[in-house]
């Protein structure tokens, strides 16, 4: 099977039927409503989070006041103390790469070029191969992670993250995969694999990670 | 309920007091307005010693100096003097001080624990009452009385409202901790809302002030996470699936705009807040994303790169044809609208990265108002003489703020953490 995506931020004909049939749903979507229960969430709430109780007087600084609660008071939601893993909170830089244990000697990122989209040919064997190993195993799952290097604003980053995570989920289910296997997300350029200043950082910075759920 | 898959969590633990003092001292301190700048004129004023203020813990009147000063509207004539609110004073010795106006007042612990403070101002020159109030207020909000205060005063004698009982969000990052912290406008009375071990961004203040709206990685994946600032109940308003992010609020608190990725690209969609409805607002093939609402509440300014480049785009709030908005320049993002609605900021690429601002009736061509090369995310001061943003300066991410013509800047001073994100909240609390 050949590579016949185009993902170079202009949509091909495959995106373009895709973009039709979303415009199709959006217009649908424009004369009425969509609950927000409707959405396929998966157990994301975090566990064991401590959330302070706002009707107790004494907040910060708040010491000695009696009854009435200080309206500069502030309650404290500590997520770091929630000992839940962060999907990919840990090893989610740099080494990215070595992180083949599941799949052999499959390697897990894809690198991108300046204000590109494109999936380069050179990762053609890394999206085959996931791609195959989804096909396989109907039941398996993947988080493709999308990020950006730092110059840019924080948000337009995470969109333009989010398209290239979506290129190569994009790739992977032209090539056998379910859309249902795979969740593409953006990090932006909130975490970067090298936090150096410099094109070779930038380099490293603008990738997708493939990572099991 | 928003959404019946991510209740409120209200946990009551037992240690989270102990929790808020270890995570509330860090905050103290460590955000201090440093001014360049002096305004054209300065009304001198002194301001005693408010009567019993060491009693109550809080140097009220050193913190009504510390604003009034910073205001740029004022400078302040020797004050020192035994007076309270109900003193008749010796005006020619005040005018013997040079000030022009005099106030001064009291603290009075209350039977129910909180505290009565209670203020006089006098315009020295014609020796008037120019009047005073009490202010009931729980010791914990005895900061934000002075602040009070001093936008009182502020208001009396220019005629302005004052912004110095408002109070700004940011995030601060110390190696993978992400901390959402608030302070009051002075940089003063650090508190934390939210502390993480994954990026926090776009925080986006309800204009009501009670809750703020912003963005959390905790689960692997932006979601836009509403919290109550007082009591820390917070819910999770968007996860669908891929990224959710870039929340605003309407003005009326009712609806959130967010961008969302779930059907391909990301495009930017309305929440209703009351019963949870969702309704897509864009509708194109290119990123649409950073809504920000106008005061009026009809129109919603957005970045989209439809036509190449990331331009300024505003499309009415029911829907519609976008109309694009910035023509200079090929990289323009993060539209913030001023409280009157006339004037837009947002960042511009061109070298660097610089705030710009323009009218929004083409009167005038952008103007930079900065001379950084990082800026971002600038967001109005709610009287909107001010705008703060984010910028590098010196290898860390700083705070500033700037007058709109930006001849006056100042930088928010922080004790070695990299400070992003701001957001200036609304008036009132």
């Amino acid at each position: 099977m050949t590579m016949s995506i185009q993902c170079s931020g202009r949509p091909g004909r495959m995106a373009q039927a895709v973009l039709a049939s979303l415009a199709v749903l959006a217009l649908v979507g424009c004369g009425s409503t969509v609950k927000l229960d409707e959405t396929p969430i998966e157990s994301r709430t975090p566990k064991a989070i401590e959330t302070s109780p706002g009707a107790t007087a004494s907040g910060n600084g708040a010491a000695g006041t009696s009854g009435t609660s200080a309206q500069s008071q502030v309650a404290t939601v500590d997520l770091s103390k929630g000992g839940v893993a962060s999907r990919g909170a840990a090893g989610s830089t740099g080494g990215a790469t070595g992180a083949a244990a599941a799949d052999g000697k499959l390697g897990r990122v894809v690198y991108f070029d300046y204000d590109s989209f494109g999936v380069k040919d050179d990762f053609r064997a890394l999206i085959e191969g996931h791609a195959k190993v989804l096909a396989a195993n109907k039941g398996k799952r993947v988080v493709i992670e999308g990020h950006t290097d730092e110059r840019g604003g924080r948000e337009y980053n995470l969109a333009l993250g989010q398209k290239r995570a979506d290129a190569v989920a994009k790739a992977m289910v032209l090539l056998g995969a379910t859309e249902a296997q795979i969740e593409a997300v953006s990090f932006g350029k909130e975490r970067p694999a090298n936090e150096g200043h410099d094109e070779a950082a930038w380099a490293q910075n603008r990738r997708a990670e493939v990572k099991d759920r | 309920m928003l959404n019946p898959s991510h209740p409120i969590r209200s946990l009551l633990a037992a240690w989270w007091l102990a929790m808020l003092m270890v995570l509330a001292l860090p905050a103290q301190a460590q955000f201090r307005v440093e001014i360049s700048g002096i305004g054209a004129t300065q009304l001198p004023i002194a301001i005693t010693r408010f009567r019993d203020e060491d009693r109550s813990g809080v140097a009220i009147s050193a913190i009504v100096r510390a604003d009034l000063e910073r205001s740029g509207a004022f400078r302040l004539a020797e004050s020192s003097g035994a007076l309270d609110e109900r003193s008749q004073p010796q005006f020619a010795d005040w005018r013997g001080r040079s000030a022009d106006a005099l106030l001064s007042g009291s603290v009075t612990r209350l039977a129910d624990g909180r505290f009565d403070v209670r203020y006089k101002l006098w315009d020295v020159v014609k020796g008037e009452d120019l009047g005073g109030q009490s202010l009931p207020v729980a010791a914990g909000d005895l900061r934000l009385a002075a602040h009070r205060i001093a936008d009182w005063v502020h208001e009396k004698l220019t005629g302005e409202r004052g912004v110095n009982a408002t109070r700004i969000a940011y995030v601060t990052r110390a190696a993978n901790r992400y901390t959402l912290r608030i302070t009051d406008a002075d940089g003063e009375g650090g508190q934390t809302p939210v502390v993480s071990p994954q990026p926090i961004i776009s925080p986006a203040w309800s204009p009501d002030g009670r809750r703020l709206a912003y963005v959390s990685f905790y689960n692997g994946k932006a979601e836009v996470v509403v919290q109550d600032v007082l009591t820390g109940e917070y819910r999770t308003v968007a996860s669908f699936k891929g990224s959710n992010s870039a929340p605003a609020w309407s003005p009326d608190g009712k609806r959130l705009a967010v961008t969302l990725s779930r059907d391909g690209v990301s495009q930017i969609y309305l929440i209703d807040m009351e019963g949870g409805a969702l309704r897509r607002l864009t509708n194109s093939n290119a990123i649409d994303t950073e809504a920000a609402f106008s005061p009026d509440g009809t129109q919603v300014y957005f970045v989209s790169d439809r036509g190449g480049g990331p331009q300024v785009y505003r499309v009415p709030v029911e829907g519609g044809t976008p109309e694009r908005v910035t023509f200079q320049g090929v990289y323009n993002i993060s539209p913030a609208i001023s409280p009157d609605g006339r004037m837009l900021a947002y960042v511009n690429r061109g070298n660097g990265f610089r705030v710009m601002v323009m009218p929004l009736d083409g009167s005038a061509p952008p103007l930079a108002v900065t001379d950084t090369n990082d800026d971002e995310s600038p967001s109005f001061s709610p009287n909107g003489r001010l705008i703060i943003y984010a910028t590098r300066s010196q290898g860390r991410d700083v705070l500033m703020t700037t007058t709109l013509d930006g001849k006056i800047r100042t930088r928010l001073l922080s004790s070695g953490q990299d400070v992003r994100e701001p957001a200036w909240g609304p008036f009132g609390r």
